[in-house]
């Protein structure tokens, strides 16, 4: 029996593990998917979209079989306006007030999940799970329907109005996603830092806030941001609780039109387009900044 | 009882430490007079590394007694701050600080801890890295300077802290060859000042040239110890003997 010499007289093989790189998506880091996704979209394609879109009415025309009527498209343009500045600016006012409030306390919750406190910190571990995984539109019912709609103070009879009920329901998913974004980030620092400023006689709390947080507040940012496009993103729902947001106030102005059916398809979808108009220069920035500061540090 | 001067500075009495069931120190005792230079040296897992960090309470420790200018490291009651106060540490990984420049790692600990005045820390930092051979490098973040450069910022900003006794795990083990050379003449600089310092080392030529007193250190206990000349010469345990006759 003749022995072959593996790369001589026979094929050069190995009995060793060899790692083969596995196929993976480019550039898909987990905590940021939507952003990615998002920001991966060429700008001209929801363009593209809507005009194809634009074409329903004429579709739907040939259905009705009737007579001529203003254009969907002249409906459209008519609304615009209005659309935005009544609804949409007031999409966007939510979205900001509910990220501050989402973390601010989202911040708290996060410092309260390192905190050397037992209860602190498993009272604050619970809380950032229950409400990072319940469904938002649960949560924001309990707020609604919960939440008086004034309160008496001395005397006076303080409103509550809807839409800043629908703030605080939709800040609590944003504050314990926020709470993950923190504790992940003070958890990414290596541990020798903690112990280089305890052996210079820092303590816990200088240690945290002067050499902990500075080092990673860059790395939240791209997280957060991409927290704060998923929000916009998910805004609309709160017009089920009546708020007047843009979606609520184009099904408005659709009625306002005489619900013409042909009119559905580009009036939502011009919705559709200017939620895709704010939220994807954000998404284009996380994405740059998230490749920017992973080069340092 | 207060300490003075002629009592030991550090006094290590059968310390013991386990993590878990591993016992790592197994019941180990020294003690350093001030201004003394001691190499701990032996084989890696052999403790050397956990004896230091014991030093400064990084470590708690389960049985035993060490205490610095006589107070009690692991006294419940011990204010940890003013016992990292009077100990300095420098670390394998030298640790800086990466988002402060040189002379801010420098000047951190006595302006935010200390709370003294900025300016004087300053003019002090400045020195300090001068003393270091760093001149020109204040303003340069950890990320642009070598490893030999990175540690002897660490020296500089432990020493900042004015420190009675200095603790040094390793500096040089990360180092490149070619750097350890100016991370071990800052030390010699300061032994020679008379700092007191406590080294853990694996640079067998150094601990001979700088050290007061060498410990050998195996699996948790002290083999043997003494000056230098009599240690490198004339070990008596067949221990240190393999451990030299591998290492020299």
């Amino acid at each position: 029996m003749t022995r072959h010499i593996p790369g001589l007289t026979a094929r050069a093989a190995t009995d060793l593990p060899v790692l083969l790189a596995a196929p993976r998506p480019q550039h898909t880091p987990r905590t940021l998917n939507f952003s990615y996704w998002l920001a991966s979209i060429p700008p001209w394609a929801p363009f593209l979209l809507f005009i194809v879109l634009s074409l329903w009415p004429y579709y739907a025309f040939a259905q009705t079989n009737g007579d001529a009527r203003p254009s969907a498209l002249e409906a459209l343009w008519r609304w615009i306006p209005f659309l935005i500045t009544r609804g949409f600016l007031f999409t966007v006012l939510i979205s900001v007030l509910t990220m501050i409030v989402g973390t601010i306390l989202g911040v708290f919750l996060g410092l309260g999940q390192i905190s050397p406190n037992r209860i602190i910190r498993g009272a604050s571990y619970w809380i950032t799970q229950i409400f990072r995984n319940s469904p938002w539109l649960v949560l924001l019912f309990i707020v609604m329907l919960s939440f008086p709609f004034q309160i008496e103070l001395f005397g006076y009879r303080i409103p509550i109005p809807d839409w800043t009920k629908a703030v605080f329901g939709l800040s609590l998913p944003v504050m314990a996603n926020i709470s993950e974004i923190v504790r992940g980030a003070i958890g990414s620092v290596p541990s020798a830092q903690w112990e280089a400023a305890e052996s210079l006689a820092f303590t816990r709390r200088q240690t945290l806030y002067q050499i902990i947080l500075p080092q990673c507040i860059k790395r939240m940012i791209p997280p957060w941001m991409n927290w704060y496009a998923i929000l916009t993103m998910a805004t609309p729902i709160v017009s089920i609780l009546g708020v007047e947001e843009v979606l609520n106030l184009t099904r408005q102005a659709i009625e306002a039109e005489n619900n013409r059916p042909e009119l559905l398809v580009p009036f939502y979808g011009f919705v559709l387009l200017i939620f895709f108009a704010y939220c994807y220069p954000i998404a284009r920035l996380t994405v740059w900044l998230e490749r920017k500061y992973a080069l340092k540090l | 009882m207060t300490w003075t001067p002629d009592q030991p500075i550090v006094s290590i009495h059968n310390v013991r430490k386990a993590f878990g069931s591993l016992e790592v120190l197994k019941g180990i005792s020294m003690d350093i007079m001030k201004g003394e230079v001691i190499c701990i040296i032996g084989p890696s897992g052999s403790g050397k590394s956990t004896l230091i960090r014991c030093i400064n309470a990084l470590n708690d420790i389960q049985g035993g007694s060490i205490s610095v200018e006589g107070q009690e490291v692991h006294d419940e009651n011990l204010d940890k701050l003013e016992l990292r106060k009077k100990v300095g540490m420098v670390f394998q990984q030298y640790n800086l600080f990466p988002h402060k420049t040189a002379l801010e790692n420098v000047m951190m600990a006595p302006v935010k801890v200390l709370k003294q005045d900025k300016a004087e820390v300053e003019q002090r930092a400045r020195a300090l890295l001068k003393k270091v051979r760093l001149e020109g490098k204040e303003n340069s973040y950890p990320g642009e300077l070598s490893g030999g450069q990175q540690q002897r910022v660490a020296i500089a900003r432990s020493l900042a802290m004015s420190p009675d006794v200095m603790l040094f795990d390793e500096v040089t083990a990360a180092l490149d060859p070619e750097t350890v050379k100016e991370v071990l003449v800052t030390i010699k600089d300061l032994a020679a000042d008379g700092m007191t310092c406590i080294l853990v080392t694996h640079e067998m030529g150094f601990a001979r040239e700088v050290a007061d007193h060498i410990y050998f250190t195996d699996k948790g206990v002290i083999v043997e110890h003494g000056p230098p000349s009599t240690f490198f010469d004339n070990a008596q345990d067949p221990r240190t003997k393999e451990f030299l006759s591998q290492i020299l």
